[in-house]
């Protein structure tokens, strides 16, 4: 982009309070502003999309500050002087399937995740769609992974035992005088950008498949390759089968800094003492532009977006088979969400949303009404039965887009043994197991450069996930509770979890034994009483499996306390 | 197992469902119960407060006490219950008996029945179905889950809260918090009056000095790890919020006692018709469902603030599903006015025997000097005085129907008529 032009159009924008300037292959913008959408607006003006030329975005914001990153409550040295191959940063799906990718190699590969468990930000917080790639057109990094990735879903989905199903994708349209140009849309997708399976359908055919859509559909574009995944599920599935493969998942440990001299990283503080890794991988999610400037290797920038949804009750999950939202075409303004949508989740509850909104706040995943409103006002005109009421639950998740809204996938410009898998949103979770390839061919190459990199002949791609005995059929659940009592021990009534498969996850290659880890694993609490009736009894199966008192239990994190005390005569209660 | 068929399935081993064994029991029915916790007695083993069976003994006694007594006919009965046993699903091969799949420790099994009593009990309405927004910390809990933690476990979820909503399990915990050591600084209710007993207003809030804040919500709750704060709200008289109202106060839980919730996902599974009123099955004066053979009683069916009207209630249904047969019923709809919250049975067998028709009901609004009128094709049939009437306390009415002259074509409605409509 023409420099001098941006800054006649930022000068006419914000009346000189913010300059762009080129240095070192990036566009600076600096200034200040009050309002963060100020901050955002000037940073999109600046930006080309899916140039690799970024915005790095220096304006100070004078509104309220994000708060500081959350950091784990304890420290030790367990990781002192630690010198894996390979440190991945991000326990979001993007680090863990990196992990795994790279344990097919004879790699120390260590994964660090700040939070208390694997997925806690953005890749566990949406809607779980494996996306067809419809709105996508050549020239992204998001378009080259997507239709690949699409593709393996099925066999990825299958060795790491995680429940995926090609449910189809419909895209509605009310305007019946739409159909040339979503013809000629959908065409073009198809031949020129390889989305090869979109076809259009009659709103005959549409109702006829999903019979609870809106009846004045006129017609819609339906991509038979879409897909629902459970997000946390996959995952903590890659990490798992990264864990069996030898890698090490460390929780709960955040990068505080790094030491970089003639170009590389030598020293990595966290804590958990410094390590010492020859080759960083930056998967850190709406912080990886903090972890490329510890790298001295900033060049691109974040801004977070977050994102809504609700969780209705599986009754209304019947309503809908797929994946369905209605599409009005905008002229105004440029939307970067999917503008939201209906789903029939894997765990066959109807999920709706997400909402887009720009926010200064990396991890405020704080819920507000509005969001739910303007989901629900948009989605009634997908599936006019849809109703506030049958929600059970909400959850908000911040996406971590660069302001070219492309993906940050590439060694590091000044730093040599790094590699970026940044700016990841939106078809994030799809592309995923297609990136991670990709980054773990990256890794290994940069470090043949020094020694040779063998194949690890022990590697097992199949992972065991706990089972579903809801699922089996009588015989078969039958069977499984004569050789484990403990699946017929039934602790979570909604979701229908056995005891036996809650011990199963706390024995898990990677054991969280909290109420937020062994919900996410195998679902109590995930139903329609929300955790109300088997929370207790979950609590004192993990105190009895860590032969620890009940008080230590914790919701997630260290500081998630959830009993504080025994009560006055709480030695006689059924603790003793 | 002993055997595999049984006149009576009882599912659920809280007091309705205890009462509805012993009584299909005493009809000479063979009864099975199956009950998916450990022990009998449902929610009541949790309520070590007393006050139960003032009604049916003329006593005052805990929630435990109360339930051995119907554990103890059980026993004398020798009735075959089964615990820590779940009901899988339930169908009906050939539409004749019923076939309940269960899990226990000992695997998966059917049984057959020639008639079902569901006494499956409710659950509590969650944070998010009363729309709290905010953050997801520990510290959020539905006031019985707050109870099991503390009198079942022993454990204290709270030094500091604030409890949302006054219905009895909110205000009962009001006191068994603060008796156990904790703050709590309040009780708001986003009603203009409370929803308890009014006898657990005085014993369990005015006697501790605990506030009652009326026509007010908890919008936010504030923390990331451990709840630190919620948001209060005061509420317009359509309940939402009124912006500029709003205050932080901070605490370390938040307990929400905001309405109970009929379970009743294996009555819907066999296609049994639920009222959108008391969001229980619709039953007739025998508690039986839309689906013949099919029975529903206690707060499955409709939510009671007395234990006493819940065994009463499952009594009537054990007996009426021990005598249980396949026959073509003759209903009448009875149809509540607006001024009435919920109206149980919600229609009237004019097929079966002549006893007295049992109905529940509770107002929709405060009702100070007031008629309940029951008329039959317009021609009044029944009328009683009320001196108030108030929604969190149901009545209960017993009806000589047989001089009504009923028909298939009858249309019975329940009305309340103020007695003086004041005008000012």
């Amino acid at each position: 982009m023409n420099l001098s032009k941006l800054n006649k159009t930022l000068q006419k924008q914000f009346g000189g309070r913010v300059r762009a300037s080129a240095e070192n292959g990036c566009v600076v913008l600096r200034g200040e502003l009050d309002d963060w959408a100020d901050v955002v607006a000037a940073c999109q003006t600046a930006a080309v999309k899916n140039s690799t030329v970024h915005v790095l975005n220096d304006i100070v914001c004078t509104g309220p500050a994000d708060a500081p990153m959350r950091l784990p409550a304890d420290s030790d040295a367990s990781l002192e002087g630690d010198a894996p191959d390979v440190l991945v940063i991000g326990g979001g799906v993007s680090g863990a399937s990196i992990a795994r990718e790279l344990t097919r190699w004879q790699l120390d590969v260590l994964l660090t995740e700040k939070e208390a468990d694997l997925a806690l930000q953005a890749s566990g917080r949406n809607d779980g769609e494996v996306h067809p790639g419809i709105d996508l057109g050549k020239g992204s990094l998001k378009h080259k992974y997507i239709r690949p990735a699409n593709r393996m879903y099925d066999r990825v989905c299958k060795e790491l035992d995680v429940p995926f199903r090609r449910v189809g994708q419909y895209v509605v349209f009310k305007k019946r005088a739409l159909f040339p140009l979503i013809a000629l849309y959908a065409f073009w997708r198809k031949h020129h950008d390889g989305i090869e399976d979109t076809k259009l359908l009659s709103a005959k055919e549409l109702l006829a498949r999903e019979p609870n859509l809106a009846p004045d559909t006129a017609f819609a574009l339906y991509n038979p390759s879409a897909g629902c995944v459970c997000p946390y599920g996959l995952t903590i599935a890659y990490a798992e089968n990264a864990v069996q493969n030898g890698a090490r998942v460390r929780l709960n440990t955040a990068v505080l800094g790094m030491t970089v001299e003639d170009g590389r990283i030598t020293a990595v503080r966290t804590n958990r003492g410094t390590l010492h890794p020859k080759l960083v991988i930056n998967a850190a999610g709406v912080f990886a532009e903090e972890i490329a400037k510890m790298a001295n290797d900033r060049f691109y920038s974040i801004h977070p977006r977050r994102g809504t949804n609700s969780i209705l009750d599986k009754k209304a999950g019947a309503w809908l088979q797929s994946i369905a939202s209605v599409k009005e075409l905008s002229v105004h303004g440029k939307t970067h969400s999917k503008g939201g949508g209906l789903l029939h989740t894997v765990h066959g509850n109807l999920l709706a949303g997400p909402d887009a909104v720009e926010t200064r706040e990396k991890e405020n995943v704080a819920t507000h009404p509005e969001s739910i409103r303007t989901v629900f006002d948009r989605q009634k005109g997908t599936m006019p039965a849809l109703s506030e009421r049958d929600i059970i639950t909400y959850f908000t998740g911040v996406r971590a887009p660069t302001f070219e809204e492309d993906y940050v996938i590439e060694p590091g410009r000044n730093t040599e043994n790094l590699i970026h898998c940044a700016g990841i949103q939106s078809p994030g979770l799809t592309t995923a197991p297609a990136v991670a390839e990709d980054v773990a061919q990256m890794a290994v190459e940069m470090l043949q450069k020094t020694r040779p990199v063998e194949k690890n002949p022990a590697f097992n791609p199949i992972r065991k996930g706990v089972p579903v005995l809801r699922e089996m059929s009588d015989e078969d659940r039958d069977a499984m509770i004569r050789q484990n009592p403990d699946y017929g021990e039934i602790v979570c009534r909604c979701e229908e979890i056995s005891k036996g498969e809650i011990l199963d996850a706390l024995r898990a290659p990677i054991c969280v034994p909290t109420l937020d880890g062994i919900k996410k694993r195998v679902r109590p609490g995930m139903g329609r009483c929300q955790g109300g009736f088997c929370s207790p009894l979950v609590t004192k199966i993990i105190a009895d499996f860590l032969k620890t008192e009940p008080t230590a239990v914790r919701k997630s994190s260290a500081a998630s306390v959830i009993n504080w005390r025994t009560t006055k005569d709480g030695e006689g209660g059924e603790n003793a | 197992m002993t055997a595999s068929f049984y006149d009576v399935i009882v599912i659920g081993g809280g007091p309705a469902g205890l009462a509805a064994a012993i009584s299909a029991h005493d009809e000479g029915a063979k009864v099975l119960l199956l009950e998916r916790e450990a022990r009998l007695g449902g929610i009541l083993k949790q309520c070590i407060h007393d006050g139960f069976g003032l009604l049916r003994f003329g006593e005052k006694l805990s929630g435990p006490e109360y339930a051995e007594r119907f554990i103890d006919e059980l026993r004398a009965r020798q009735i075959e219950a089964r615990t820590l046993t779940f009901v899988t699903k339930i169908d009906r091969p050939d539409d004749g008996a019923f076939c309940v799949h269960a899990v226990d420790r000992g695997g998966v099994w059917t049984v057959t029945a020639k008639a079902l009593v569901l006494a499956t009990g409710c659950r509590e309405r969650t944070a998010k179905q009363v729309s709290i927004h905010g953050t997801r910390p520990a510290g959020v809990f539905t006031a019985g889950t707050a109870q099991h933690f503390t009198n079942l476990l022993g454990l204290m979820p709270t030094r500091r809260c604030v409890i949302l909503g006054s219905g009895d399990i909110g205000l009962i915990m009001a006191r068994r918090l603060t008796l156990e050591g904790a703050e709590v600084l309040g009780v708001y209710e986003v009603k203009p009056t409370p929803s308890g007993l009014t006898r657990n207003l005085h014993q369990c809030l005015y006697d501790y000095d605990i506030p009652l804040y009326l026509s007010h919500t908890v919008t936010r709750v504030f923390g990331a790890d451990r709840l630190e704060g919620v948001e209060i709200a005061e509420v317009d008289d359509r309940m939402r919020p009124i912006p500029g109202t709003e205050r932080r106060v901070d605490c370390d839980a938040l307990i929400l006692s905001v309405g109970l919730i009929p379970e009743n996902e294996l009555a819907e599974s066999l296609g049994v018709r639920l009222d959108g009123r008391t969001r229980g099955p619709v039953c007739d004066n025998d508690c039986m469902t839309s689906v013949d053979g099919v029975f529903c009683c206690g707060n499955a069916l409709h939510v009671n603030d007395l234990v006493d009207y819940v065994s009463q209630n499952g009594e009537q249904a054990g007996r009426a599903a021990a005598r249980y047969a396949p026959h073509a019923r003759t209903l009448v709809e009875l149809q509540p006015s607006d001024d009435l919250l919920c109206l149980v049975p919600q229609t009237l067998d004019l097929t079966g025997g002549k006893d007295p028709l049992t109905v529940y009901f509770r107002s929709r609004g405060e009702e100070n000097a007031c008629t309940l009128e029951i008329t039959v094709d317009g021609r009044a049939v029944f009328s009683k005085k009320y001196a108030f009437l108030r929604p969190p306390e149901m009545e209960q009415l017993t009806l000589q129907t047989a001089d009504w002259g009923l028909t298939g074509q009858s249309v019975v409605r329940f009305e309340l008529k103020r007695q003086k409509e004041v005008r000012t």
